[in-house]
């Protein structure tokens, strides 16, 4: 019950759908500020394997994620193909990387599910709910709880 | 509307509030003349005067106090002894706290409030007169509102006026008789004449003037009412307006007046310095008189020490050495923008030369020769930008000094800060974010470097701990040092307390500066029972997080019974640096040249084995560890004995040395400094990172940290200080 409550809190219905490591994610198109075709980024040293490194967005130093190492899925193989989705959290831009962006979807919010329950922590704090389109999954992101904190990266 | 003058109005009183510090440090110095005095009467002064018009009752109620109690300082009816001084610096931290709390909201101690108001008025006599100070209405009407603070000061100030008519002025049936009436009519008047440059009769011209006028006028009327009288003749006549304050800065006025640019003090930069030749004559009572090209800035400072700032005329302005120079107020964002603009512009003065370097031109010279004097150009800009942002340090130690007191008066010891280099310039931001970690050395400083008096006076020291705050520029950086003559750090009790908190093994060996440095641990607190003053939880790392932040370091060093030194390293700038492009495994990095003393390219037979993985370089002798930067950042697994081929010789702040071994140099350039900070958190080995020419970040490494990591994880701790001993 307490999860469909806060399933309401989605009130935007565009979502931009995406894959990593074959599964399908999304993400509520507002967070997004852009998408980029992947360009070799610049290595933090002692950073852990789901931080790529930092990049170049016009002037401004951001470090680019790999979606799919932090959500505990193998280490993306990083190519052109590839694209960093850009989102802003707590106010900061920050880069994750997806294998390939599917589209945009129009979602009802009463049609959000609530993630069911599985054995992974780490995925149910990453996933706010599920929906079903054609006949797919695609699990929206709780980007808050993907990236915490800025602070968090290199530690 | 209202909100932007109020912000005015507390923009204000901080400059008011550093006013009134400096004047009472000054007076505690002993300097206690009229003019030292009346100019700390001023701040409090106008502080009451804003304060009334917002209707700040409780601030304003304060300040009266305080105010009667100067007033009567000022009269010579009370006297200056070290008790009144005393109070004063607690009432102008108290008046200081209250238009905190008017500002920000929320309430002061009002225990402490009553307190120091009683006593204040232990000193005010019992028939001093009321308060009565109406609030004005706030409200649309009053857009004017700011001109009570440049009008509060009623007190009677003496203006020396010096007049000199040109001909011309007689020529539009102008008459000095009529300006002098109209002087009177302000307040009491004296005219003298001086016909000092009156020449022989034979030399006289016709219709020229040599007569001048030496005009004292003591008045309530402020500056602007004397300049109203001479309006109708401005540009047709040479005029200067003193105080008495300015009288100590007269120089020989004459000659000032012979010579056919005015000779200012040397103070005062804006003035052309022309040798005199003629001899000068003998020395009239008169203010100087100078010629200078003063910029009118339309938004002056409007505090009340812009009485005595040299009013801008088109002909004649005068030259006083210690006013305040004009100023303008500019919001700080808009400064940011214009320096991250200069930022871009120098990154894509790199983006431009790289362009031109990959071009297959045959002939690029020209090209890059107007580049090069792109370069310079936004070099200038940029120091230029720097330089507004840049500020004195002065008002950052004189809060210290507050700081000082309250944790002497909470400890119960006595300490006395001494401030040097007070007009040291350092980043605005620095400065602000300076204020938290030099609090807590001060705190420290006073609650376990300085003794008790008794202690203090049983080891022969003077009964007053003395605490040492000195900035100064050093060779591209600054470096502020908060030095104690207290106990020294007891290093027995800090080594102990390490081992017992988990910090280091108990059979740890430790040199005296390593163990020094153990207090910059998170953890560390050496207070036994938590004092309210410095032992909050929070230990010196709070002070090394803060500076390391700014890009800086700090430094502890001690000698037990004499004292310990804190020196905070920082960088001059924020946002620009130059620093040595490098290729490490592959990736593109940045040295800061200021770490850099040497750079060398190595050969085998200047490495020497030390050791099961430690290396020696031999330079010209001496040896020095070599630090592999790639396996210290952890981008080379193999630290095979590969020689990486390019040393960079670098020295600590503790005087290490080490080299820095490195794939190639690629360029020296300037690097715009781009924050990790929110961005990854702290990086081991980096200080930040840059954008280069070809859009790519590239590391800023910081040599200080990769030295300590590799040197407290492979090497010995003696061959560590062995080839110490052997390099310096």
């Amino acid at each position: 019950m307490q999860l469909q409550a806060e399933a309401k809190h989605v009130d935007h219905s565009e979502f931009v759908s995406f894959t990593v490591a074959g599964q399908a994610f999304c993400l509520k198109i507002t967070q997004i500020r852009e998408i980029r075709r992947w360009q070799p980024v610049t290595v933090l040293p002692h950073a852990p394997a789901d931080v790529l490194g930092v990049m170049n967005l016009r002037g401004a130093v951001i470090p680019i994620y790999d979606l799919s190492a932090r959500f505990g899925l193998e280490q993306t193989d990083a190519s052109e193909r590839n694209v960093v989705i850009v989102v802003s959290v707590h106010d900061k831009p920050v880069g994750l990387l997806a294998e390939s962006v599917s589209e945009i979807i129009s979602i009802d919010p009463d049609d959000i599910q609530e993630t069911p329950q599985v054995d992974s922590r780490n995925t149910m704090d990453f996933i706010q709910g599920i929906i079903s389109q054609n006949d797919e999954m695609v699990r929206i992101i709780n980007l808050d709880a993907v990236i915490s904190s800025p602070e968090q990266v290199a530690q | 509307m209202t909100g932007s003058i109020m912000d005015t109005f507390f923009e204000e009183c901080e400059e008011l509030l550093e006013a009134m510090d400096a004047g009472l440090a000054a007076i505690e110095e002993g300097d206690q003349d009229a003019e030292t005095v009346n100019a700390v009467f001023r701040a409090v002064h106008s502080i009451k005067g804003g304060a009334g018009a917002f209707g700040l009752d409780e601030l304003v109620a304060f300040a009266h106090n305080f105010e009667t109690v100067f007033d009567d300082v000022r009269s010579n009816k009370l006297e200056l002894d070290e008790k009144l001084i005393q109070l004063l610096f607690r009432a102008s931290d108290h008046l200081s706290d209250l238009v905190t709390c008017a500002r920000d909201g929320g309430q002061v101690d009002s225990a402490h409030h009553d307190v120091l108001i009683k006593a204040l008025a232990e000193y005010i006599d019992e028939d001093e007169e009321e308060l009565v100070f109406e609030p004005m209405g706030v409200g649309a009407a009053f857009e004017p509102a700011a001109l009570p603070l440049l009008d509060a000061v009623e007190e009677e100030v003496t203006y020396d006026i010096r007049f000199h008519p040109l001909k011309e002025m007689y020529a539009t049936g102008n008459e000095p008789y009529f300006l002098f009436q109209a002087l009177s009519d302000l307040g009491e008047l004296s005219v003298s004449l001086d016909e000092n440059e009156l020449p022989g009769f034979d030399a006289m011209e016709d219709g020229e003037n040599y007569l001048s006028w030496e005009l004292s006028l003591t008045t309530t009327k402020p500056r602007s009412s004397i300049e109203a009288v001479f309006e109708f003749v401005e540009g047709l006549c040479e005029l200067s307006i003193t105080t008495d304050g300015d009288a100590e800065a007269e120089v020989d006025a004459l000659a000032a007046l012979n010579a056919a640019f005015g000779v200012g003090s040397a103070e005062e930069e804006n003035v052309v310095d022309v040798p005199l030749e003629q001899p000068a004559p003998e020395p009239v009572e008169a203010p100087a008189l100078a010629e200078v090209e003063t910029v009118e800035v339309p938004e002056v400072k409007s505090d009340p020490a812009s009485e005595n700032t040299p009013v801008a005329k088109k002909d004649a302005a005068k030259a006083k050495s210690a006013g305040p120079k004009p100023t303008l107020r500019v919001e700080l964002d808009r400064v940011d923008k214009l320096i991250n603009a200069v930022g871009e512009l120098i990154i894509n003065h790199s983006m431009l030369a790289q362009q031109i370097a990959n071009l297959d031109a045959s002939d690029t010279r020209d090209v890059e020769t107007e580049l090069e004097g792109f370069k310079t150009l936004a070099r200038d800009i940029q120091e230029g930008v720097m330089a507004i942002r840049a500020q004195p340090v002065k008002p950052l130690f004189q809060r210290m000094a507050r700081i000082v007191r309250e944790a002497s008066a909470a400890t119960g010891k006595s300490a006395k800060l001494v401030t040097v280099g007070e007009a040291t310039e350092v980043d605005k931001t620095v400065i602000e974010r300076l204020a938290d970690p030099l609090t807590h050395i001060l705190r420290n400083a006073v609650d376990h470097g300085i003794e008790t008096p008794e202690d203090r006076a049983a080891t022969g020291k003077e009964k007053a701990g003395e605490i040492r705050l000195t900035a100064a520029h050093r060779s591209g950086s600054v470096c502020i040092e908060v030095k104690d003559d207290g106990a020294g750090l007891n290093r027995k009790k800090i080594r102990q307390i390490a081992i017992d908190k988990g910090l280091i093994p108990e059979n740890a060996e430790l040199n005296d500066n390593e163990i020094d440095n153990l207090l910059f641990l998170p953890g560390f607190s050496t207070a036994s029972e938590i004092s309210n003053l410095s032992g909050r939880g929070v230990g010196m790392d709070v002070v090394k997080n803060a500076v390391t932040k700014l890009g800086g370091r700090v430094n502890i060093a001690s000698t037990p019974g004499r004292g310990s030194t804190f020196s905070i390293i920082l960088p001059l700038t924020l946002a620009v640096m130059d620093g040595m492009v490098v290729s490490v495994a592959g990736h593109t990095m940045v040295v800061p040249i200021t770490a850099i003393v040497e750079t060398m390219r190595g050969n085998d037979d200047m490495i020497n084995n030390l050791g099961a993985d430690g290396t020696l370089l031999s330079i010209r002798g001496s040896f020095v560890p070599i630090c592999d930067v790639a396996s210290s950042l952890g981008l080379r697994r193999d630290t095979t004995n590969e020689p990486a081929g390019v040393y960079l010789l670098v020295e600590t702040e503790n005087g290490d040395r080490c080299a820095l071994a490195v794939d190639d140099i690629h360029d020296q350039r300037q690097v715009v400094i781009k924050s990790l900070d929110g961005v990854c958190g702290n990086v081991p080995g980096v200080s930040a990172a840059t954008i280069l020419g070809d859009g790519k970040i590239a590391m800023i490494l910081d040599p200080e940290s990769i030295v300590t990591a590799s040197s407290s994880a492979a090497v010995f701790d003696t061959d560590r200080r062995m080839s110490n001993a052997i390099a310096s």
